[in-house]
């Protein structure tokens, strides 16, 4: 009984959190002392040897374009007959994997923990540690069903490429079932990196007077090769769309760095981004509970501090 | 029109939380429980104003729990539920509250089941997947605008980067996110109406938790701020770029 890991994609290209739970797969199969395959479900450009690098030995691919749609109902029904022989199934935590995990879980009857942090406790049964009370507290959940279906929360693992090494593909042909979503159309924010996969993330909140102001957000962002995000009252103002708030009731993000420019700190904020490693805070009231949150604060007015901080940025990087 | 509007308590946003009997349960000591925004201000709001299109609607809402879930069940029967179904069995496990919850809506053959896209407190984003999944039927997640034509439903949810367009065949399971309606505060004939609106309470069928919570933890203290003077960014880049090396 193997670990069984899900490849998700988008137009054509393995998403970076998908690598991301091949190496947590991978660490997981090895502390099984079993193998770990993937499987691929619709059409990329790359090849899917490479799943070889983060530890993959065998990757299960169905080549039909009807699996590129946002479809959980046909997509599990695939993914079924190579589940069925997996002990452990791997999801990245993303829209699709939302959608499919817990769906699969159900049909399976296997136990479920969604927003893993880290690699299972097999000392004492199956233990999953994940994130809960929407980042202000962790859970160590024990799945007691034989089966097992794990989502990964982004950033929490890590991609990590072993050896130079080679998957070996399996084409299969899954059979395919009626779809009963059709997709009318998909818009992307162009130029702008999805929050929950961005290393670094650039935040503002009403301290910046005016979404007129929001240039000092998206400049610093796009020195830093960031994305972009905004507090709750900034959205239910509608400065900005709703997709950017980060927070309890928002996106929940974990990067390598937040900075957070003109944000008080509310505990609702707190819990969507205190999982990111290094918390900057730009604030001009020294009071702002956000600062007890933060490594590195700077206490002034955003108007003054960004734009140095954004030319301060830019010739780090002509420098580098 | 039939909806099925499945909602959960769940603590206040601003409850503090911590835990009790050696971290191994949520310590319920001055927490205010609420509806889980996601299903109140989302899903059934939307069902609400559904319903005003379409005098017609019915609106049942169900949650899996003991009596102590009556409050909120009286609340959203306040907010324009018909009726309340409240099966007696314990929540802690994704799958067992799904498949209650996919038991009832077998029974009342709904067009529609709402969920939220998560609750505030789990966050485990399963319940409603796992009703499609147990019912086989469409599922569509994260829904932040919907709306009815004639037999299909149209609905945009998030995905990475932006959202798209999908129309589904109903009957289908939509979980709802922001966007999707406005906050409502009910109002006092609502109140009053509610008192007199049925809650239904069933037991449950058999079925298994497949998982328990064995621990829990708070996250680590933060180390003290350092603060940096306004006037000298470039120490803050240098010490993102050269001692944390994030930049």
């Amino acid at each position: 009984m193997s670990v069984l890991i899900y490849i998700d994609h988008s137009e054509g290209n393995i998403k970076k959190s998908s690598l991301e739970a091949l190496s947590y797969g991978a660490a997981l199969a090895k502390k099984l002392n079993t193998t770990a395959e993937a499987i691929l479900l619709g059409t990329v450009k790359e090849g899917l040897d490479i799943a070889g690098r983060y530890g993959i030995t065998k990757v299960y691919h169905a080549a039909d374009q009807a699996y590129n749609n946002y479809d959980a109902q046909v997509l599990t029904k695939a993914l079924l007959p190579t589940a069925n022989n997996a002990e452990v199934i791997v999801f990245a935590q993303s829209a699709l994997g939302d959608a499919i995990a817990p769906r699969l879980a159900a049909v399976l009857n296997a136990g479920l923990v969604s927003g893993a942090v880290a690699l299972p406790e097999t000392e004492n049964g199956f233990v999953v540690k994940k994130s809960v009370f929407s980042g202000k507290a962790f859970a160590k959940v024990k799945i007691n069903s034989g089966k097992k279906v794990i989502t990964l929360k982004a950033n929490s693992f890590g991609v990590k490429e072993r050896e130079p090494a080679n998957a070996e593909i399996i084409n299969i042909s899954a059979a395919s079932s009626e779809s009963k979503i059709k997709t009318i159309k998909i818009e992307k924010i162009e130029g702008e990196i999805p929050l929950t996969e961005a290393e670094i993330v650039v935040s503002g909140g009403r301290g910046l007077k005016g979404p007129e102001n929001w240039y000092l957000i998206t400049d610093l962002a796009h020195s830093l090769h960031g994305a972009i995000a905004c507090s709750r009252p900034v959205a239910d103002d509608g400065w900005r769309p709703h997709h950017e708030h980060v927070g309890q009731t928002g996106v929940q993000i974990a990067p390598n760095l937040y900075i957070a420019i003109g944000i008080s700190g509310a505990i609702q904020h707190l819990g969507g981004v205190n999982r990111s490693k290094t918390i900057v805070v730009i604030n001009k009231d020294a009071e702002a509970p956000f600062f007890k949150a933060a490594d590195y604060g700077i206490v002034g007015d955003a108007f003054e501090v960004v734009p140095k901080l954004i030319e301060a940025v830019k010739k780090l990087k002509s420098e580098n | 029109m039939k909806i099925l509007v499945a909602v959960s308590k769940a603590p206040d946003t601003t409850s503090k939380v911590s835990f009790k009997d050696g971290d191994t349960k949520f310590n319920e000591d001055g927490v205010q429980w609420i509806i889980n925004p996601y299903d109140e201000w989302y899903s059934l709001v939307r069902a609400v104003e559904l319903k005003e299109a379409d005098p017609q609607t019915v609106i049942h809402l169900v949650t899996v729990g003991d009596a102590s879930n009556d409050a909120i069940l009286r609340k959203a029967l306040a907010l324009g539920g018909d009726e309340a179904i409240r099966i007696n069995a314990d929540a802690s496990d994704s799958y067992n509250t799904a498949a209650q919850i996919a038991e009832v809506a077998k029974q009342g053959n709904y067009d529609l089941i709402f969920t939220g896209k998560e609750t505030i407190d789990y966050n485990a984003m399963a319940v409603g997947s796992m009703i499609a999944g147990l019912l086989d039927l469409p599922y569509v997640s994260a829904v932040a605008k919907f709306d009815l034509q004639g037999n299909d439903a149209i609905a945009i949810h998030e995905i990475e980067g932006g959202e798209e367009t999908v129309q589904i065949t109903l009957p289908a399971v939509i979980s709802s996110t922001k966007g999707m309606a406005k906050q409502r505060i009910p109002n006092m004939r609502g109140i009053m109406a509610a008192r007199s609106k049925p809650i239904k309470v069933v037991e449950p069928i058999a079925s298994d938790n497949l998982t328990e919570i064995v621990q829990y933890e708070l996250p680590p203290a933060k180390e003290s701020v350092k603060l940096i003077d306004a006037n000298n960014v470039e120490e803050l880049v240098r010490i993102l770029h050269e001692d944390v090396k994030v930049i």
